[in-house]
């Protein structure tokens, strides 16, 4: 089946969708768009984290045809002209190691802070439970935010 | 594999009456796991997340009918005064990615044993609304589930909400998992005070093949809290009677071992977690008191 849908602001389509595919599938492999990551492949991990309509949630968990006339939000739609601050306290502060989890940590951090922009160290780690680092780099990420809620002030 | 989007219930159900193997998806959190994995190949999705009936909820006769497409994350933000129990269920859940999608109607027609908010409705003696072409029927949620993932829903029925009534006491709800985030719960307990018609509810998660109160346990507590009179004086519980009550609930599992857990641990975290729910509960119950009279 044939998608239309809105990706970081520009009208896209993709043919031939396999109707169980998933959004993340058609994202990376039919929009060109590899940005996030596939690893789980059932919520666990949070890589392939995007806003659907604004809302942050698995893409590998959204089956294609959902996402029909929707807009959504990948990694590659965060900076502008510049680096998001989300992404440019993660360069500053070492938070990427491997860098597989960094678009979905980056996805649930710029989400965290435009609800909560000044958020305890609780609300740093519930808000960011549905992503896993296998570096385990979670005290370079935790900084990291704390420096993104700063700079965004 | 056919991709059915209706747009509105009428056309849901008439679309399901007219493909009963098509397998219905709101937030995608179990269903599309089966078909990223292989496990599942259904004859046709039946796309659930643009008929605008499923995404609401009301008040109607002073109880809640809740949407079954009502996502976790609104039941916390928008129901954690009014249903308690299932908001404090609903925290427990998966991820704020999976609290976003994930839906108290899909939880049910999934009709997992480990399902998060089963326990609390059982507690809360809620009921599930099943629709058809050829009608709808109401259903207890102690009814509805027939065995591992398996519930009474016929194969041309879909789940329109689940009716709630707020409850006239405290609420709680325990998980025991691995870490708080993105577990399925090793056994879990939702408890219920119902002081205004003296009853006590309890739902029973992960430890038996379906979800299933302690009918036993609750007559036990309320009984005792009846012949002390302690629904009225709100005095402390006897000693010993939270413990005898967890022992009760317990009684009433029939776990296995599995991957996630042991059945004498699950045996032993439900007569904690029975134990622990009723006391805090009660703590509550008794602080109303003397909120009320301060």
């Amino acid at each position: 089946m044939r998608i239309e849908l809105t990706v970081n602001g520009t009208r896209r389509e993709a043919d031939d969708v396999w109707e169980g595919e998933s959004l993340l599938y058609a994202l990376r492999e039919r929009l060109g768009l590899p940005g996030s990551k596939n690893a789980c492949e059932q919520g666990e991990c949070g890589s392939c984290t995007v806003y659907l309509d604004g809302t942050p949630v698995c893409a590998c968990l959204v089956a294609a045809g959902q996402a029909q006339g929707r807009e959504v939000t990948t990694v590659e739609g965060l900076a502008g002209e510049e680096l998001d601050p989300v992404q440019q306290a993660f360069v500053e502060k070492g938070a990427v190691q491997c860098g597989f989890c960094t678009p979905g940590f980056l996805m649930s951090t710029k989400d965290l802070l435009e609800r909560n922009p000044e958020p305890t160290d609780p609300e740093i780690r519930e808000a960011l439970a549905g992503n896993l680092c296998r570096c385990t780099g979670y005290e370079k990420i935790l900084d990291a935010v704390r420096a993104a809620a700063v700079a965004k002030r | 594999m056919d991709f059915l989007a209706p747009t509105s219930w009428a056309e849901a159900l008439e679309t399901k009456a007219a493909h009963p193997d098509a397998l219905p998806v709101a937030g995608g959190t179990d269903v599309m796991v089966e078909l990223n994995f292989d496990h599942r190949r259904p004859a046709a999705l039946l796309d659930l997340t643009r008929v605008p009936e499923l995404q609401e909820w009301s008040r109607d006769a002073g109880r809640i009918r809740l949407g079954a497409g009502v996502t976790y994350s609104r039941v916390i933000t928008e129901l954690g005064g009014a249903l308690p129990g299932l908001a404090m269920a609903a925290r427990t859940v998966g991820s704020p990615q999976i609290r976003n999608r994930g839906t108290v109607g899909g939880n049910l027609g999934a009709a997992s044993p480990a399902g998060d908010s089963h326990p609390a409705l059982l507690a809360a003696f809620a009921e599930v609304e099943i629709a058809s072409v050829r009608g709808t029927r109401v259903v207890p949620v102690a009814e509805f589930f027939t065995g591992v993932k398996r519930s009474v829903l016929e194969a041309d029925e879909l789940i329109a909400a689940v009716r709630v009534t707020p409850p006239a006491g405290p609420q709680q709800f325990c998980k025991i998992g691995t870490r708080n985030a993105m577990v399925i719960a090793v056994s879990a307990f939702g408890f219920a005070l119902h002081p205004d018609r003296r009853v006590v509810g309890t739902g029973i998660g992960s430890a038996a093949p379906t979800p299933r109160p302690a009918p036993e346990a609750a007559a036990f507590l309320a009984g005792e809290l009846e012949a002390a009179g302690l629904w009225d004086s709100r005095g402390p519980l006897p000693e010993g009677l939270a413990t005898d009550f967890g022992r009760r609930v317990r009684d009433a599992a029939a776990p296995i071992d599995d991957v996630r857990g042991s059945a004498a641990y699950r045996l032993h975290a439900l007569s904690v977690m029975a134990r622990r729910a009723a006391t805090w509960a009660w703590d509550s119950y008794r602080d109303e008191n003397r909120s009320a009279a301060a």
